[in-house]
């Protein structure tokens, strides 16, 4: 549980210094009217924003979950690691070059270059499908080398993980296709920058667990001398 | 990542935007495909407490067999572990998460927080939806071949997938997980918007140091249950594929009636790990809110501010963010390291110190106070007693050397029963009472209301006292009937048949309960807009049911915390947050 016990120190430390900008030691029996409070002191983000980013907590514990579950699981005598297929590493370049077609997207979009933001959305689409791909061959290759489901432990944890993340990341693509939508149509510049931001932040999110999972994946990882429970 | 900001900047007028409304038209989205939170709410509370009496019809046939063990044939060793299965997963899940999170939340943090509905009401819709379907997957495994899974609440593997277990071999144990699943799924949607409005859709005025108590716990609640519950869905997941694609998550090697299963390897313990990841944060997913609305209803009804508002919040915090550490309490028979559980101990007594602040902080405001003996001021103090009862027993279960005599046993049930069963059932009537004028326009019958509490408050305790001696004699939790055991006493069979008789006439009463609520919608004595004289912003409304929108025009401004009450020098005992004079009082003169 050593995963998801740091997630959770990572959250109850953003939440506390969040929490300390509130003034939690003020006296708000002294204090009527407005002048003597900081207005509605919410945060500063549009509300989407801040759905996406308590959704990122949701689905970050998720993943924490899982893999706190594969480091306990692959302390059992019977496991056997996946040799992992090189394809891996073309899929975890297409990855990073979506997140960064993302990130030129949303500065162009930030300075008003619609058409720009149209040629990175595309590109960043085109190797989404290109990283999904490659994942899915990733798992035929696996399966034809006879590497089952249910055969290992280690199989199973392989295709379950990287199963959760491409459905996350095919919930990105409904999100994507939405932003292109809004890029191809005349919607206001502002509604597009917010949209390809939101896109931005869940593929760089979604990059990080990536490559999180893809290190737990290595058997030096997992060493049990080196993760300890119990 | 977050801006913050700059308190000393002061807030322009125009600072809070007018959100755009979804605006109903047709019968279909206005009551049924509603997007407004306050329908939504009343569709969780009904759909919740529906499918909560199914399991406390339940409990009532596990009294029957408890009470008169020979007497009922159909009441078979299997269908009673199917009944104390289904009984526990409806109440922890399905009823005290969804009536708190789901019906409390939805209706009150708009109103209270000065919104006019949730952020995201599209999907604070699909929220509710996901949760029905839920609800029917549960309701369809009673009718399915195999019946529903006897696994026990908390579905320990390897039996909750084994062919002795009853529902292990039909789909009783798979709908249960799908279940489960989906109804995470439409959680996190509700979470979403409950945490997301309190931090983006507070009204002017209204800092987090001015929120009434029962955001602060709901808030707080939906965080843990945002973080624990994917817990309870990553384990779901992986015992689904353990069962249908033979998967070794969590299966060791076995030998079933003399044949090998295909499983090996696997570590129920794991499971264990991850189930009580969630299971712990869920009693507090619970406690929280429920802490939250006892302290609203003691202020009002109790004509007093809620001593120490800031070390409340600051207890609600501490609980929330200890709750994560403390899950393997539940474990300490699991054959953990000793060292272990001497960490967990440890960290579970600590949680006694928040919140005995609490439990002190509710008793002084009461000390002195104006207190009305209203129906929600009796079912408070019910709560006070019960939950103090309940936490002293938990002292006991927190210690190691204490728990594992005292594992598995009767006594446990009754711990639990008392601190997260009567205590938040207690504060759940408590709350229908005080809202159901805002949510109705009438008031809630009085006589009946009275008949309601005592029986309630009375036979919980006919139950549940009892059971701790039956517990300490020994006898074990889960078993369908003791027979011919030397250990146990004549004085258990007398014990047990009592409990049973109590817990058919607190079953009973709750039939007054629900007829009172459906009488009064029309009969009821019209209660105006704050028959309470209350002062948070849910009843400063300009209509009462609220409107769509909530708040008419224009949105209310934040003058002041919520607990003005007896203000000295103002005009009547209590000031509305909305109030920018505060009576006869003169600013500043505090």
């Amino acid at each position: 549980m050593t995963t998801v016990l740091l997630f959770i120190f990572v959250v109850v430390g953003t939440s506390g210094w969040w929490l300390s900008h509130q003034r939690l030691g003020s006296k708000p029996w002294l204090e009527s009217g407005l002048d003597s409070v900081s207005g509605t002191d919410r945060i500063g983000l549009p509300k989407a924003k801040m759905g996406l980013i308590v959704f990122l907590g949701v689905a970050g514990i998720l993943f924490a979950l899982f893999t706190s579950g594969f480091f306990m699981r692959s302390e059992m005598a019977d496991w056997k690691d996946v040799p992992l297929p090189g394809i891996l590493w073309v899929t975890t370049g297409l990855l990073v070059l979506a997140s960064f077609a993302l990130q030129t997207a949303l500065r162009a979009a930030r300075n008003g270059e619609l058409s720009a933001v149209k040629n990175w959305l595309a590109l960043a689409g085109m190797v989404t499908f290109g990283f999904l791909a490659g994942q899915s061959l990733a798992w035929q290759q696996l399966m034809g080398s006879g590497f089952v489901f249910n055969g290992n432990p280690a199989n199973s944890f392989f295709y379950l993980l990287t199963g959760l993340h491409g459905l996350h990341i095919l919930g990105g693509v409904v999100g994507l296709a939405r932003t292109m939508g809004t890029a191809w149509s005349d919607a206001s510049i502002g509604k597009l920058t917010l949209r390809v931001d939101l896109c931005a932040l869940y593929w760089h999110f979604l990059l990080f667990v990536w490559i999180a999972l893809v290190i737990a994946m290595q058997s030096w990882a997992h060493d049990p001398f080196i993760v300890s429970h119990h | 990542m977050v801006d913050i900001q700059d308190p000393s900047q002061p807030i322009g007028p125009l600072e809070v935007q007018e959100v755009e409304l979804y605006h109903a038209h047709s019968f279909w989205t206005k009551y049924v495909f509603s997007q407004d939170a306050k329908v939504i709410a009343i569709q969780y509370g009904g759909l919740a407490t529906a499918v909560g009496m199914i399991g406390l019809a339940l409990s009532w046939l596990m009294r029957l067999q408890l009470g008169f063990p020979d007497l009922f044939d159909f009441i078979t060793p299997e269908a009673y572990y199917q009944f104390i299965t289904m009984h526990g997963m409806i109440m922890v899940v399905y009823l005290l998460t969804a009536v708190f999170l789901g019906g409390f939340g939805n209706y009150l943090i708009p109103l209270m927080v000065g919104a006019r509905d949730m952020v995201f009401p599209y999907v604070n819709m699909l929220s509710f939806w996901v949760f029905f379907l839920a609800v029917i997957v549960l309701v369809v495994s009673f009718f399915v071949p195999g019946g529903p899974t006897g696994a026990g609440w908390t579905l320990y593997p390897p039996q909750a997938i084994l062919s002795g277990t009853p529902g292990s071999q039909g789909l009783g144990i798979v709908l249960m997980l799908v279940s489960l699943s989906l109804f995470i799924i439409g959680f996190t949607m509700g979470g979403l918007n409950y945490v997301v409005t309190v931090l983006q859709g507070r009204t002017r005025g209204m800092t987090m140091m001015r929120l009434p108590l029962t955001v602060w716990g709901i808030f707080t609640a939906t965080v843990l249950a945002l973080l624990a519950f994917p817990a309870l869905l990553v384990a779901s997941v992986m015992m689904l594929f353990d069962r249908l694609l033979g998967t070794s998550f969590f299966m060791p090697s076995l030998v079933e009636f003399g044949e090998q299963l295909s499983y090996g390897g696997g570590s129920p313990i794991l499971f264990q790990h991850l189930f009580w990841f969630f299971g712990h944060p869920e009693v507090y997913i619970v406690a929280l809110p429920a802490f939250g609305i006892v302290s609203d209803l003691l202020a009002v009804h109790a004509r007093k501010n809620i001593f120490g508002y800031r070390m409340m919040v600051w207890a609600i915090v501490g609980i929330g963010a200890l709750s994560f550490i403390v899950w393997a309490h539940h474990m300490y028979v699991s054959g953990m390291h000793p060292y272990f559980g001497f960490f967990f101990a440890t960290t579970t007594l600590i949680i006694a110190v928040p919140t005995a602040i609490k439990v002190y902080n509710w008793t002084l405001t009461l000390w002195k106070a104006d207190i009305h003996l209203t129906i929600p001021m009796l079912f408070c103090l019910a709560f006070l007693v019960t939950f103090v009862n309940g936490g002293l027993t938990g002292l006991f279960l927190g210690n190691v050397v204490v728990d594992v005599p005292l594992s598995d046993t009767m006594f446990v049930v009754a711990h639990f029963h008392m601190v997260m069963g009567v205590a938040p059932i207690m504060v759940i009537l408590g709350a229908i009472y005080h809202w159901y004028p805002k949510m109705s326009g009438r008031m809630l019958h009085e006589g009946m209301g009275q008949f309601h509490f005592w029986v309630t408050f009375v036979g919980a305790y006919l139950i549940f006292f009892p059971m701790h001696y039956v517990g300490l004699v020994g006898v074990p939790r889960r078993y369908p009937e003791m027979g011919e055991t030397l250990f146990i006493p004549d004085s258990v069979h007398f014990l047990n048949s009592f409990i049973s008789v109590s817990a058919w006439a607190v079953g009973i009463a709750q039939l007054v309960f629900f007829f009172n609520i459906f009488w009064s919608l029309r009969n009821g004595k019209p209660s105006g807009h704050n028959p309470w004289g209350a002062t948070s912003l849910e009843w400063c409304t300009p209509e009462t049911p609220p409107g769509h929108g909530n708040f008419g025009d224009e949105l209310p401004i934040v003058y002041r915390w919520p607990y003005d009450f007896s203000v000295p020098g103002a005009d009547k005992d209590f000031i509305t947050q909305d109030d920018p004079a505060g009576g006869l009082r003169t600013e500043g003169s505090t």
